[in-house]
This record gives structure tokens, sequence and C-alpha cells, in this order.
């Protein structure tokens, strides 16, 4: 009972943070030098991304190490769409997203035969075939360089996305539409269904949910959000290479949706912005960044296993409550 | 034919070292259910330490004795502070573990450089033995033998001594080992020990055969996994089942199929993830 009062008595958080923190980023980025808005820029790239896994990690409890895959698969579309199709930003999207959807659907089919460890194993396996595919189809991928001189695309409407500032604002819109989705989703009934899924699966399918298809739905939607991550992504960058797709990225992603707070709408949002801020104030003085990316690994398991979020919501519930 | 004969030297030794590098990580998997992504780290500060230990003293088998013994303290600390923190927790496992192969990668880089170097073996081992006109390294026969006798001597400790049916009994259920009296957790220690100090030693003999480099514990790592996942976390047998069949997909894969090379080792991981993901030998 006191948990439930502890919930409603801080509904109006969530939203007012939401608005605060939009507020904040945008002014941020507008008013910040133009290597502060890249670098804003790439925060709000990985927060869409993290809010992909997180539909999968955090809400349905499946931790996928492959998630990259996705997120290559929708910038290499783009980029190739980019160059040799179409500069409209709508149909690049469009079949970027489709072909992470693709992908999404095989690679759910397949790793939806395991559970546990296993699924740990085959997601991180099916992401090094991505990444092999990357690396290796040189006439289409341009291999190991990947694909360079992708330009910014058209969106029509007579709006610009070449100046830093127009893409910052345009990445914000991403993001604030990708949250809108997830957002709808979660509260859906079908939401709930996937948080029941990770916290009592034999329940749910006596209540005559059908588990499977509520975990291949979730995969599929989450492989598609990170696919349009990849396609904002590829389209500031202006470049795409296997490392895109690769292990490092997908356990950074991970990382990303722990810190901030698995099955929170905005902890990964947080954790995409500690961990990309992190990364370039700390490589610009030391050549040791991965050391301390290792370090915040061990020190988010050891002391801050349920994130940031959770951490300061559990604080605010324990004063309002004593 | 000499040429299948050659390939096939060539996988039987990499399959060898792909058993030192395995059995530790199926068996430390199967006992404490720890998913250890840093295996691979053991594999590349064995390496490394190898390097030094030839430089300073030129000794091959001080190398390997120096590489047993550092790496497997290293994973003696490693388990006794931060891994059994996690030890109900797949994911934290994974991210931990994680953390801590960058974060010796990136210290190996600090140290080592980044450049790809190979250490030198004994002068004995160097050359080739001749043979009805076919050629086959000496390294690499070596190799294969001391991979069986490792074999054997696992095998031996596993299925003969008292600590072996302590293990086998923790594989079994580690709740019921402890529930009659023993210390399961001195068991524990001593068998993450022993698998750092064997990937560390395959270090040492890989070193030698295929170099160290940065990134070689990540391409280690993903290879011992695949040998566990085909052969089935947990199984000694598997281990050395599923050396062999990476060890020869991997090296007939490289050969028949060059374009694809990258995904010999994956591929087959998938097929058996999909279709028996207890692996050939493992018990679901």
């Amino acid at each position: 009972m006191s948990k439930k009062s502890a919930y409603t008595q801080r509904a109006w958080l969530a939203p007012a943070a939401t608005v605060l923190l939009f507020a904040i980023i945008a002014v941020a980025g507008w008013l910040s030098p133009s290597y502060t808005t890249g670098l804003l820029i790439d925060c709000l790239i990985f927060s869409i991304f993290a809010l992909g896994l997180n539909l999968l990690l955090g809400y349905t409890g499946l931790p996928s190490l492959g998630h990259a895959a996705y997120f290559g698969v929708g910038a290499y579309t783009a980029g190739l769409m980019m160059l040799h199709v179409t500069p409209s930003f709508w149909w690049c999207a469009l079949a970027a997203i489709g072909v992470s959807l693709a992908f999404g659907a095989l690679y759910g089919l397949l790793s939806l035969r395991t559970s546990g460890v296993f699924f740990l194993i085959i997601t991180l396996a099916l992401g090094q075939i991505t990444w092999a595919i990357a690396f290796s189809w040189r006439s289409l991928t341009g291999g190991d360089d990947g694909l360079r001189g992708i330009g910014r695309p058209d969106l029509g409407l007579g709006l610009s996305l070449q100046s830093n500032n127009d893409y910052f604002l345009f990445a914000l819109l991403a993001l604030a539409l990708t949250l809108f989705v997830v957002r709808l989703i979660v509260r859906s009934p079908f939401g709930a269904a996937l948080r029941g899924d990770s916290q009592n699966p034999e329940r749910l399918a006596a209540l005559g949910y059908n588990v499977w298809l509520c975990r291949f739905l979730s995969f599929v939607i989450s492989a598609g959000i990170s696919g349009f991550a990849g396609v904002i992504f590829v389209f500031y960058k202006g470049f795409v290479s296997p490392e895109a797709v690769g292990i490092v990225i997908s356990a950074e992603v991970m990382l990303m949706v722990i810190i901030g707070g698995a099955g929170t709408l905005l902890g990964p949002i947080l954790g995409a912005f500690v961990v990309v801020y992190l990364g370039h104030s700390v490589s610009s003085h030391t050549d040791r960044w991965m050391t301390i990316l290792g370090v915040l690994y061990v020190a988010v398991v050891l002391f801050a296993p349920h994130g940031i979020v959770r951490a300061i919501g559990n604080k605010l519930a324990i004063r309002k409550s004593s | 034919m000499a040429f299948y004969a050659i390939q096939f030297l060539n996988g039987l030794s990499l399959a060898m070292l792909l058993f030192l590098i395995s059995s530790g990580l199926s068996v430390i998997f199967g006992m404490m259910r720890i998913v250890n992504l840093a295996h691979g780290s053991f594999y590349l500060l064995g390496g490394y330490i190898g390097l030094t230990v030839l430089s300073w003293l030129g000794n091959f088998w001080l190398a390997i004795l120096a590489a047993a013994i550092v790496v497997g303290l290293f994973g003696i600390v490693l388990q006794r502070t931060l891994l059994r923190r996690v030890s109900d927790n797949e994911l934290g496992q994974v991210l931990m573990t994680f953390g801590i192969l960058l974060i010796v990668a990136d210290l190996a880089l600090w140290i080592w450089g980044g450049l790809p170097q190979t250490l030198s073996k004994p002068s004995w081992l160097n050359g080739s033995f001749r043979y009805a006109g076919l050629v086959f390294p000496k390294y690499r026969v070596a190799m294969i033998l001391l991979g069986l006798v490792v074999a054997v001597l696992i095998w031996l400790v596993i299925e003969r001594t008292r600590i072996g049916a302590i293990i086998r009994a923790g594989v079994d259920d580690s709740e019921m080992v402890r529930g009659i009296g023993i210390d399961i957790r001195k068991a524990f220690l001593l068998v993450f020990g022993a698998g750092a100090a064997l990937a560390g030693v395959a270090g040492v003999l890989g070193g030698a055969m295929l170099g160290v480099y940065p990134g070689v514990d990540f391409d280690v790592l993903l290879q011992a996994f695949a040998v566990v996942v085909v052969g089935g976390l947990g199984s000694l047998r598997g281990a050395f089942v599923g050396s062999l069949l990476i060890g020869f997909s991997d090296t007939l894969g490289k050969v028949w199929f060059t374009d694809f090379a990258l995904f010999t080792i994956f591929v087959p991981m998938v097929i058996m993830l999909v279709i028996r993901p207890e692996g050939l030998f493992g018990r679901e």
C-alpha cells in the first residue's frame, strides 16, 4: 500500500523531469560552442539507442549483448540509400528502420529459442556475425574502411540539416519522438504484459498471454528503435564503419541502460549522457579512457546495479514516507 | 594431399590450444555459473608476461611457469574480490567481466604497446620434421602432444582425485556439496585459479605460434565461447570435442571460404544454440 501511495505522490515527477530535461538540453545545445553541440548530438543519438535496448532489457528482462547489430544495420542502410538511391531523409529512414526490423525479426526468432545466459551468448554471436558481414562484404559496405562521404539528408519542407545547430534540434526532436513512442508502448496493456513477462512469465502465460509473442514483438520493436538511432548517427557523422556494429558498442549501450536505470523511461537517456560525456571529457585529458570505462562497468555492477534514476526515486520515496 | 596434411596439423594444434583455454572457462561456468568474459584477458596477460620473462631470462619454460603463477593468482584475486559479489547475477557478471576485459586490455596496451609480437620458441622446437615428402613444423607437433598430455592430466585430476570428485559434485549441485560440509569456496578458488593459469599458459604457447597483439584477448574469448557452446557449458569432454570441431572448422573454413573466414566460429555457435542450447555434452 505504502509503495503505491509513494508512486502516486510523485506521479507528477516524471513528466516534469522530462520537460525540464529537454528544456535544459535544448538551451544548452543552442548556447554552447559547436564542439559541445556535437557532443550533445552524440548524447542524443545514444539516448535513442539506449531507449531501444531498454525496451528489451529493462521492460522485458531480456539482456541482448548484440544490439549494435541493429544500430549498425540502420546506419549502413541509411548510408547506402543516401549514397546510391535518394537523398530524402524519409525514404532513407524508412528503409533503414525496415531493414533493422527485418534483422530484429530474424535474430529474434533465433535468439528466443534460448534463455538466461544462452540468450546473452547467442545475441553476442549474432551481433558478431553482423559485424563480420559489415567487415567482409567489401563491395557493399566498404569493408574495414566503411562507408564514407555520406552527406546530410534532405528533409523536404524547406528545412535544412546542414549546420550542427539545426541537426542538434532535429536529433532532439527524434529523441522526443522515440521517448513518446516508448512511453506509449510501456504504458499500454502490451507494456504491462512485457513487465509481467520479466517478473513472472509462468503467471503471464497462465493468464492467457502468448509470452513468446510478447518477447518477439519487444525484440523486433527494440531493434527498430536501435536502427532509427543508427540513422540519426550516420547522417550526423557522415560515415559508418564496422566499429559501429561491434561488441564494444553493444556493451556500452547496455552499460548506459544499466547506469541510468533499466526499466525506467529517463534512465537510459541519463545513462547515455553520463557515458558519452565522460568519454569525451576523459579522452581529452588521458589516453586511458578504456581503463576508466572498465572501472565504470565494475563500479556500476557493485554500487548502482539498479541505476541512478531508481536510486534517486528511492531516496524521494523514503523521504516522503518517513 | 600434402596441403591437407598440413591443414590437419594446423587444425589439431589450434584445437589443443583452444582446449587449454576453454577447459577452464567451461568448468568455471559449470561449477560457479560465472560467465567470465575476462577469460580472454588471462590469455592476453599470459602471452605478455611470457614475452617479458623471455626477454629477461630467455627461458621458455620459466616464461610458462611465470605466466601460470601470475595469471593464476590474478584469477584468484578476481574471484575473491569481485566475481563472488555477483554470483547470482548473470547480467552483472557479464558487465563486470567486460569491464575487467577493457581494463586489462588497455593497461596491457599501455605497458607492452600496440605492435603484434611473437614469442621466441625454444631453439630445439624451431624447424620442421620431414616425413614422406611432408613438412611438419616441430612446434605445432609439440603443441599437439602437450595439449594431449594436459587433457589427460586434467581428466585424471577430475576423475581420480578427491578434489576432482568435489569439482564434479560442484558442477552437478553445488548446494548439495555445501550441504554435506565441504568448503566449496576453496574448490571455487582452486578451479578459478587453475582455469586462469591454464589460459595464461595457453597465452605463452599460443603467443609463440600465433603472436600476441591488442585484441587477441577478444578473439580468443569468442573462440573459447564457441568451443564451450558447441561442446556444452560445464562439460570437460564437451570442451575437448568442441575444441576439435572449432579448431578444424576454423582452419578449414579459412582455407575453403577465404571470404567468410570471420564466420567460421560464429555460425556453428549460433546453429548449436538454436538446435541444442545445452551443447553436445551439456545437460539441460
